[in-house]
């Protein structure tokens, strides 16, 4: 029988990997992932999950001990955030390359100078050409169901892609909230064995992974990375009416919208930002204000179509980023500017950097963003980037 | 130690690999794995096996390889040690890294250390030809004193690390020193630590024709004149107790004279300036002398 416990976001993502029972789990410790990799060994030493639990030395060592260990053909699973992400890096390249299908949940942390532990999305926006699948989690039970969900994903024979979700510290990490959990055998139907049917390290079908390719190779291997993001755009629709039709719970598809149907500026986010602007956007609604919110779930496979149909019938985006490509803006302005370019509903796109290491963005913040979209849909064009909230 | 005619038939390197001629990893691998026969699995970081095995989508080693990058053979191994444990596998097949000099004692070192605290069960071989010979023969911190390189263009001007002590000192099982040039030696070496369970470290010196710029039929000459004249020390340490091997422990206790040095570094065009440069060369010999006192220490004679 599913239970509900009081978790924090980090203890949601240790339970799914408990739900999940990877055979194999990898992984260092990093504020504020720790919490994930101190309940994952209390469970481990606890006998309630049978994995090989790894202590490395490093989050580099954590996704090279992964890699190793899905080559055999099993599930595995770490964890990480900010510093730790970006030490692995070369690592997330190697494990998307290989089409290993590792879960990961990303705990969302600023990068240093100066230290700072708070949530920002440029630790994982600047991983976005790894090979790796994106999603980005609204709540607790959001966590864990989506870990679930992107096992189904990654292990799927047409993807094998390596997974992770994304939350935001400590407004995720470190804040409980009632979820549903579930045993692994509750979860069988809807989650089975990974089976791997592509390559695995064994010495009875000897076979090489990784060794030199030559520009003869190389670019349809690259393009076999792509078919697979391909391949989880289908699947996605499908995994998530499948856990829906399981477990009785949705968080939306690509992107979880608000009130868009008749809205006339949509104010687009992502992560708790995301679930902030559907409280925006409510009160907004109350004044006769025609909002919307749409939050970027999956960033990558990145969902071209669905944002080129929010444009047609929207005048105007609004695209708050919690992060910032230096030099340009954050990384969802540019990505869904680029996807409405691709198309004929041209709107203007305002983007705005807010939020950046921490810095509290509230529900009255929103909603000014959101009243600025509708000047830029009166004027037909969007302004230059906002800093919003920038002191100075 | 094995009789030639008792090595196994099976070769687990195939023809029509990719190695430079003359040269005497292949030697090493060869023998490693006719010791540890079939039931192998390899994993190489970024080193001269990367492409000696072949380029896709051909391969010409006949074992599973996983193929991982430059600092993680540790780490690579640590996932399929727990994976082959997950599976019940890890008493029937031997995992092994083979990593360069370079990823050993420099950019892998730190997976290497992790690896071996862990107490995780595997065979980490480090092939050693003293420089970054893939990229073309950039110093390491294995390059000796005095040595030429692409970036020591004068010579270097350090001593090597003493990589082997350093992990016999993680308190690991078995660490071995051995050499190419004793094929025996090295089938001897694998068959024995094929059977311990734990980190297993052992490194082969690997003379390089490419790189060392000598002529490439004079591979297992080169390696025997390093150990002769006492310029590549030869022992192992199994449980608490170190020993010397082969013709090292003979110079050891005395029963053969180590030929001269000269004879080793003088065919040899990476050591064209230390021959030039008297003060470089007594240097260069200090540091080996140092080495043989701590190891005459260490064994206890």
């Amino acid at each position: 029988m599913p239970k509900v416990v009081s978790v924090s976001g980090n203890h949601a993502a240790a339970w799914a990997a408990r739900t999940a029972e990877p055979a194999v789990i990898a992984a260092y410790p990093i504020t504020p992932q720790t919490t994930i990799v101190e309940k994952i060994a209390d469970f481990v030493e606890g006998g309630e999950l049978s994995s090989q639990y790894v202590r490395v030395e490093s989050e580099h060592s954590a996704m090279a001990a992964c890699i190793g260990a899905s080559a055999l053909g099993l599930r595995t699973f770490t964890a990480t955030s900010s510093h730790g992400l970006a030490l692995m890096h070369e690592m997330l390249h190697w494990a998307g390359r290989a089409r290993l299908p590792i879960v990961m949940p990303v705990v969302n942390r600023a990068m240093g100078p100066p230290w700072n532990i708070w949530t920002d999305h440029t630790d994982s926006m600047s991983q976005r050409d790894t090979g790796w699948i994106q999603f980005y989690a609204s709540n607790n039970q959001e966590v864990y169901d989506t870990v679930l969900m992107l096992f189904r994903l990654s292990e799927d024979p047409k993807v094998l892609l390596p997974s992770m979700v994304c939350l935001d510290a400590f407004i995720l990490s470190h804040t409980f909230t009632p979820t549903t959990v579930y045993e692994h055998k509750e979860i069988r139907d809807f989650l089975p064995d990974y089976k791997a049917g592509h390559w695995k390290l064994d010495p009875k079908d000897p076979m090489a992974t990784g060794n030199i390719a030559g520009p003869e190779y190389y670019y349809e291997l690259s393009y076999a990375i792509h078919e697979g993001f391909e391949a989880a755009r289908k699947l996605i629709p499908r995994v998530v009416r499948e856990f829906e039709k399981h477990f009785g719970r949705s968080h939306g598809g690509f992107i979880d919208t608000s009130r868009c149907e008749d809205a006339e500026v949509i104010l687009w986010a992502m992560g708790t930002m995301g679930e902030e602007a559907t409280l925006a956007v409510e009160n907004l609604r109350q004044q006769g204000i025609a909002a919307g919110s749409a939050r970027l779930r999956v960033f990558r496979p990145f969902p071209v179509e669905q944002i080129q149909k929010l444009a047609s019938k929207a005048k105007a985006f609004v695209v708050v980023d919690r992060s910032l490509s230096y030099g340009h803006t954050g990384g969802q302005a540019t990505e869904i500017r680029s996807a409405l370019y691709r198309g004929n509903n041209r709107i203007p796109v305002q983007g705005v950097v807010a939020g950046l290491g921490g810095r509290d963005v509230t529900q009255t913040d929103l909603e000014k963003l959101i009243q600025v979209g509708f000047d830029v849909a009166d004027k037909g064009e969007a302004g230059p980037e906002i800093f919003y909230g920038l002191k100075r | 130690m094995v009789k030639v005619k008792e090595l196994p038939r099976e070769e687990y390197i195939e023809r029509g690999h990719a190695a430079c001629g003359g040269c005497g990893a292949t030697i090493a691998i060869r023998h490693a794995l006719k010791a540890l026969g079939g039931n192998t699995i390899l994993t190489v970081p970024a080193c001269c096996m990367s492409v000696i095995q072949g380029l896709y989508p051909k391969n010409g080693l006949s074992i599973p390889v996983l193929n991982t990058a430059f600092m993680t053979s540790g780490a690579a191994a640590s996932g399929i040690a727990a994976g082959l444990k997950h599976l019940g596998k890890d008493k029937e097949i031997n995992l092994m890294a083979w990593a360069g000099d370079g990823g050993t004692y420099d950019i892998g070192i730190q997976a290497l250390s992790g690896a071996a605290e862990r107490q995780t069960n595997f065979i980490y071989t480090c092939y050693n030809n003293a420089a970054y010979g893939n990229t073309g023969m950039q110093r390491s911190g294995a390059t000796p004193y005095g040595s030429y390189s692409t970036t020591t263009p004068t010579g270097k001007r350090q001593h090597r690390k003493p990589m082997a002590r350093i992990m016999a000192e993680h308190g690991i099982p078995y660490t071995g020193v051995i050499s190419a040039a004793y094929p025996r030696l090295i089938y001897d070496t694998y068959k024995k630590a094929k059977d311990i369970v734990g980190t297993r470290f052992i490194e082969i010196h690997i003379p390089c024709p490419t790189g060392w710029r000598y002529p490439t039929w004079d591979t297992v000459n080169m390696g025997k004149l390093a150990v002769e004249s006492g310029a590549w020390i030869m022992w192992e340490r199994e449980g608490d107790e170190y020993r010397f091997l082969g013709r090292s422990k003979l110079i050891a206790e005395g029963k053969v004279q180590r030929k001269p040095l000269i004879d080793w570094i003088k065919p040899q065009g990476r050591f064209r300036f230390l021959l030039k440069d008297p003060g470089m060369m007594a240097e260069y010999e200090r540091g080996i002398e140092r080495e043989w006192e701590i190891m005459k220490r260490l064994v206890g004679c």
